[in-house]
């Protein structure tokens, strides 16, 4: 990312430049909430094969007969129907910047994602509201066979047959509510197929922006790996900040064949009113490799756990995540590992931080079932508060069916040690830095995983957001 | 004794630590380049004056001055303390994740002068310093002390005062829980030091084994908070021999 895009990203922390908003100029949006009417709307809108269309009537049926939730922080501020779930912004997709309309294009820009592209992407996708503006795949990539579209254009071109097999398989609109609103009123994401043994050098990346006040995003997310190949994809996400609810409950769909290995990498940064409910999940088949690296910053509630199954004999999932709860928000994050498939083997890292009376609550379910002999698993989670007024919980689970495995969880929760910040400033550090570098140093098995730009840009979010912390 | 320059004064220093008072109206002048030896036994408030002149903020400075440079240390952080030349090395550092020795030092240098460092004569005068306290390669590379053995943390905390080079070094019980071998590794290495830079030393310690490729100009005896006894390095000798019976039974 630009250092530009840095910039933007440091400060949307501290509430302001990814909070700028663009004149809402889309040329079609839905009513608010939520009807049959309204889902066969976007469901014409978006020329859906008829089998689309009955999907979404049906999920919307089974949306009506889940319960919202009954643990977890509190969506009470959430009301559906006040959510405008269909804004298609006042453009189609282009294949290059320039046709982009040029409000939506400094949008893009501010964010850094056409420079990024043009330093070491190989491929982006960017949405805005419900629909991409803007896919483009690099030449040399689009020569491997790679297939990297919009969801929409996936469902109808030569890969449809693929599509339809996979669409919402790993995460069935019967999952939990807002698994079946997504299968209701979903729209935009991405589509990716990398072909048997094709190996994609340099990543893929969508980025992901809600313009529109009191608006739902349901991006589509699926990836299928094929055997012996090999992608890293990138996920981001942003948004202004609105004074009414947004909605998001995107779903991602990972199929990673065997032998192939796929690292999924989200930087989240929503706006502090939005509600992130999000369902991710990944099937690994045998030898392959699964790399979950995620970061949560924004959002003012988010219910986010990835999920990994581990079917195959040998397969491994590694998960790393860094979750940063400041004023306002409750961030439930975590993740679950399920092992089926013998000597499966699956690592945990995660770090959250939490400050200004910021909530953090980590999940994680590790499931060991009967099939999975020789499964390892290790779980390792920490925690750091930065104040006596924030909070921070942790809560593992573990379902363990076979004696021959090895399973291991670790947590700790704690604060900066004062003993820590002495011992650095009586080698001339200031308070305020020696708090920023163990922060950041805390922060450092994450950082370390997270693509170069990103890192860097992490590293002085913590900073900024650990000055004027002191006193 | 040789004549030198007052480098830091301590005035009738009164400190607390959790309310009890542990400094008792003490006493020290060291000038620069000087070494000084303070001993006595457990307990007696040695690593109490380290912390105070450091500006501890789990110490609580109650009374009286401590000049260094001819300025009042008082009301000054620790920060702004090591920044005018104050040095400690610690018994027991702590292990800090994420931050590589090497980096923190660089860290340290440039806090200290306001300049960035020049990071090949840096990476070749760490190379050096390294080499002469017996340190592995490998060890720039690693997180802060973290999963240093108790020779290893000493003896980064001595590779620390050769990088830093500050005017006055505390260096409060180096030598605890070291082998021999080691000792005479850190001892060598503080020798460098005081050649180098003619930087001053006060040297916490039980033991004269440190002391050996030294010259001690002065050695004073701590009992109760208070100095009880100045002298030369033949003080050393002599508490080396007969303890501090003596003392303690004075005060008493």
């Amino acid at each position: 990312m630009t250092d530009q895009g840095i910039q933007s990203y440091l400060e949307e922390m501290e509430g302001n430049i990814y909070d700028f908003r663009d004149e809402e100029k889309d040329s079609y949006r839905v009513d608010e909430g939520l009807t049959e009417e309204i889902v066969c709307r976007i469901s014409e809108e978006k020329h859906d094969p008829d089998w689309m269309r009955e999907f979404r009537l049906k999920s919307l049926e089974i949306f009506r007969k889940i319960p919202v939730p009954a643990w977890g922080p509190s969506i009470d501020g959430l009301d559906i129907d006040n959510i405008v779930t269909y804004v298609r912004p006042g453009t189609d997709m282009k294949a290059s910047w320039e046709d982009v309309p040029e409000e939506i294009r400094t949008t893009f820009d501010k964010l850094g994602i056409p420079k990024a592209e043009h330093e070491y992407l190989a491929g982006v996708g960017a949405q805005y509201d419900s629909e991409l503006v803007y896919h483009n795949v690099k030449d040399f990539v689009a020569k491997q066979g790679v297939v990297y579209t919009d969801m929409e254009s996936a469902l109808t071109g030569e890969y449809a047959d693929m599509v339809h097999e996979h669409f919402m398989k790993l995460v069935p609109p019967t999952d939990h509510k807002f698994a079946a609103l997504h299968g209701a009123v979903w729209s935009g994401g991405s589509f990716v197929y990398v072909p048997k043994g094709v190996k994609v050098d340099i990543p893929l990346q969508s980025y992901f922006r809600l313009n529109a006040k009191g608006a739902g995003q349901f991006e589509h997310t699926l990836i299928i790996v094929d055997e012996g190949a090999d992608l890293h994809f990138i996920e981001g996400c942003s948004a202004p900040k609105w004074n009414v609810a947004n909605l998001h409950a995107g779903c991602v769909e990972l199929f990673v064949r065997k032998g192939a290995r796929l690292r999924y990498s989200t930087i989240e940064n929503w706006s502090k009113n939005m509600y992130n409910l999000n369902t991710k999940r990944a099937l690994v088949e045998e030898g392959a490799r699964m790399e979950w690296v995620s970061g949560s910053f924004g959002s003012h509630v988010s219910y986010l756990y990835p999920t990994t199954i581990l079917r195959g004999a040998h397969s491994d999932c590694e998960y790393t995540g860094i979750t940063f709860a400041g004023k306002g928000q409750n961030l439930d994050t975590g993740c679950r590992m399920v092992h089926l498939g013998e000597s499966s083997s699956s690592l945990v890292t995660t770090k959250s931080l939490s400050k200004d009376g910021g909530i953090n609550t980590f999940r994680s379910a590790v499931e060991v079932r009967n099939s999975a002999k020789n499964a390892r698993s290790s779980v390792d989670c920490s925690s750091l508060m930065l104040d006596s007024i924030s909070r921070s919980d942790t809560i593992p689970e573990m379902d363990i069916r076979t004696k021959d495995c090895d399973i291991g969880h670790e947590a700790k929760i704690g604060r900066i040690s004062d003993e820590t910040v002495f011992y650095l400033m009586s080698r001339g550090i200031p308070e305020e830095e020696a708090r920023a570098m163990i922060v950041a140093g805390f922060a450092d098995p994450v950082s370390k995983e997270l693509p170069l730009e990103y890192a860097a840009e992490m590293n002085n979010l913590i900073r900024l957001e650990m000055e004027g912390s002191i006193g | 004794m040789k004549m030198a320059d007052e480098l830091l004064r301590i005035e009738d220093l009164t400190a607390n630590v959790g309310g009890v008072q542990i400094l008792d109206h003490l006493h020290l002048e060291i000038g620069a380049g000087q070494t000084h030896v303070l001993m006595g036994p457990n307990g007696a408030g040695k690593s109490t004056l380290g912390n105070v002149i450091m500006g501890n903020p789990a110490y609580e400075q109650t009374g009286g001055k401590i000049l260094f440079d001819g300025e009042d240390l008082t009301g000054l952080s620790t920060d702004k303390r090591a920044r005018a030349g104050i040095f400690m090395s610690f018994q027991n550092p702590t292990e800090v994740a994420g931050i590589s020795l090497e980096s923190f030092i660089r860290n340290a240098i440039r806090q200290r002068t306001g300049k960035n460092v020049k990071r090949l004569s840096f990476a070749r005068q760490l190379k050096e310093q390294m080499e002469l306290l017996g340190m592995d390669e490998s060890y720039a590379e690693r997180d802060l002390n973290v999963g240093f053995s108790g020779g290893e943390k000493k003896k980064a905390e001595i590779l620390q005062l050769l990088m830093l080079q500050p005017k006055f070094a505390i260096l409060d019980e180096t030598d605890s829980g070291l082998d021999v071998d080691a000792v005479r590794t850190v001892s060598n290495g503080i020798e460098q030091f005081h050649k180098n830079s003619s930087g001053a030393l006060l040297i916490i310690t039980h033991n004269a084994e440190i002391l050996r490729s030294l010259q001690v100009d002065r050695t004073h005896i701590l009992v109760r908070g208070k100095i009880v006894k100045d002298g030369g390095p033949e003080l050393v000798e002599e508490i080396q021999e007969k303890g501090f019976e003596r003392y303690l039974e004075e005060q008493a």
